[in-house]
């Protein structure tokens, strides 16, 4: 296996007193689109700005190409950064913008201005080349800093929230558009969001953070379907979780006592441990069904209607501080205050040690 | 009575304003007079005495020397107040508060204490009266002027600005001049053009620092010595012409935003 591209070896990072990454390692493979995932004051963008030279971390080193780059200024590394206000330049044109990066390294006018206009095609902007950026709108105004950081063919392309000041419709729209343009160009992507759709729709490698470390790291599927921590299985996506304390584990079936009675699954903990047992929504089932793990009766808090499903949130009869999130097809007839069996199959059952 | 208080606010008005305007009108407008005294009854108008003024070797060297004196000394006064403006503003300093609070504290202090300070210190540094040292007097009640207002305009917004060129391969020396002065350059303007205004009519720091060569307000102070007569109004309407000019082009750099 070829060395990693990007290679973070235990970060650790303070602001004053405030520890905001706590030993951080990661590795980033060439041609890959990462995604940073977590809440605000996880350390994502923390992490992006030291991987840009904005911030020097506090202990650990950053690799780049096999090179040390810990300390190397950000005029001096292969990356670029799309900030998430853009930060274009004010008065310069559309085009004097995406030529920047070249200009500095000392590319005449010409081939510039030849480059630039590539750039802008590949972001679909060919025709703003002499606009000044207050005449373009925020969608634009992210393309052009996307073209301007691209132009220069950085190692590395770091987002910060890139999508963050946009409308819902065009932040869907601009998600496909970025996730091609990362296909056609080549370039390593590391996207920082806390929007867990946006990470599942664009990632190749998705990094979830929480607290100043990693939780998670891993293909969005495998994130999704078998998160590693408790944390990553509320976050990336929803989950019930069951508090449990293993009572057997023999032949790759543990039991678990929880609240709504024993529960056998397969998976590996030792006996006595406390263990969170999560439930992805679309894999409860409702009503009187053939799963062959019962969870006991719930009564029907909240129904929303979502188009394609209806979520809905159930309290345990058994143990009122557990709550169900489960989907259900739209056209089920469940309504709030009907009390319903819950069941699923152990294999969906995702053990998480506590 | 509505009428009654509209008529009274009207007379308030024109009579604040008539406060404010009258001696400036009066001024401008014996400077006209044909004969040679600038009192009532109005004899012109006539362009004799502005004939005269720049006829006068004395007067139009003057006037020479405090364009010079305010060209340069605004040019230093915005450079150093927009290079301590960026420092303020963009590295964590000890005592920062401090400091900028002692940046700005000239603006408090009279120019009479300003250049008699000047001249003590001039005086004991072997440094001759001259325009120079009125440009440097003009240069330390201006200062704090343009670092003012610079300093206002410095947001947070300009920072990620300046990352960007920094991360696509701009020196820092080149951060400075091809992103940060063209985006604070109404800021920059409008500091430089208030120092041109205040330099253009100081009086008392440009007499206490000048001997042979001086400024256009100290010789017209040599010329009030011998009298009323027409031709002071008429440098002094020069002064207030160039003043307003200065004062609109300050109006128009600052006050006209940029569409976002």
């Amino acid at each position: 296996m070829s060395a990693p591209l990007v290679d973070i070896r235990n970060v650790s990072h303070r602001f004053g007193q405030l520890a905001v990454l706590k030993n951080v390692s990661l590795a980033i493979e060439p041609g890959s689109y990462t995604i940073l995932l977590g809440p605000s004051g996880s350390g994502k963008t923390t992490l992006l700005s030291i991987l840009g030279g904005f911030v020097m971390p506090s202990k650990g080193k950053v690799f780049i190409r096999g090179a040390d780059c810990t300390t190397v200024p950000p005029a001096k590394r292969p990356t670029t950064t799309v900030f998430q206000d853009y930060a274009l330049f004010p008065h310069m044109s559309v085009g004097g913008n995406v030529g920047f990066g070249l200009r500095m390294q000392g590319v005449d006018g010409a081939t510039r201005a030849a480059k630039a206009r590539e750039a802008l095609a590949l972001v679909g902007l060919a025709a703003a080349f002499d606009k000044k950026p207050h005449q373009l709108s925020g969608g634009q105004r992210q393309r052009v800093a996307l073209a301007r950081a691209l132009v220069i063919e950085p190692a590395v392309l770091l987002l910060d929230e890139p999508l963050g000041a946009l409308d819902l419709k065009l932040r869907r729209q601009m998600q496909d558009e970025l996730k091609a343009i990362q296909k056609r160009v080549g370039t390593a992507f590391i996207h920082v969001t806390h929007d867990q759709e946006e990470a599942m729709a664009l990632a190749d490698h998705c990094v979830v953070m929480n607290d100043g470390r990693i939780e998670d790291e891993g293909p969005p599927e495998r994130v999704y379907a078998r998160p590693a921590t408790r944390f990553s299985a509320t976050f990336m996506g929803e989950s019930t979780i069951l508090a449990g304390a293993v009572t057997e584990a023999k032949n790759g079936i543990v039991t678990a006592m929880t609240a709504v009675g024993p529960i056998s699954l397969p998976g590996a903990s030792p006996a006595g441990a406390t263990v969170a047992l999560a439930i992805r929504p679309e894999h409860l089932a409702l009503g009187e069904a053939k799963s062959d793990v019962t969870l006991g009766m719930a009564k029907v808090g909240d129904v929303v209607f979502q188009g394609s499903f209806k979520r809905v949130l159930a309290t345990s009869a058994l143990d009122p501080a557990l709550q169900f999130i489960a989907k259900a097809p739209a056209s089920a007839a469940i309504q709030a205050g009907d009390t319903i069996p819950v069941s699923c199959q152990a294999q969906d059952i995702i053990l998480l040690a506590d | 009575m509505r009428a009654a208080v509209r008529l009274a606010a009207w007379v308030y008005a024109i009579a604040i304003y008539g406060f404010i305007f009258l001696p400036v009108i009066v001024l401008v407008l014996f400077s006209l007079q044909a004969t040679s005294f600038p009192i009532p009854p109005f004899t012109g108008p006539s362009l004799r005495w502005y004939q005269a003024v720049l006829s006068d070797a004395r007067l139009t060297s003057a006037l020479a020397n405090s364009l010079l004196v305010a060209v340069l000394s605004s040019l230093a006064s915005v450079t150093l107040g927009f290079l301590s403006a960026w420092g303020f503003a963009r590295f964590v300093l000890p005592g920062s508060a401090i400091l900028r609070g002692l940046i700005t504290l000239p603006l408090t202090v009279s120019y009479l204490i300003i250049g008699m300070g000047l001249l003590v210190l001039f005086n004991w540094a072997g440094v001759p009266k001259s325009l120079l040292a009125a440009g440097i007097g003009h240069v330390v009640i201006n200062l704090p002027l343009c670092f003012a207002i610079i300093y206002s305009q410095m947001g947070d917004h300009q920072i990620n600005i300046e990352r960007a060129a920094r991360d696509l391969g701009a020196a820092e020396w080149k951060v400075l001049l091809m992103i940060t002065v063209p985006v604070m350059a109404p800021a920059i303007f409008a500091g430089f053009f208030l120092s041109m205004t205040f330099s253009w009519d100081e009086f008392v720091i440009s007499f206490l620092l000048t001997r042979f060569q001086t400024t256009l307000p100290v010789e017209i102070w040599n010329l009030l010595r011998s009298g009323l007569n027409p031709k002071t109004n008429a440098v002094g309407s020069l002064v207030f012409a160039v003043s307003i000019v200065l004062v609109v082009f300050f109006e128009l750099t600052l006050l006209r935003r940029k569409p976002a």
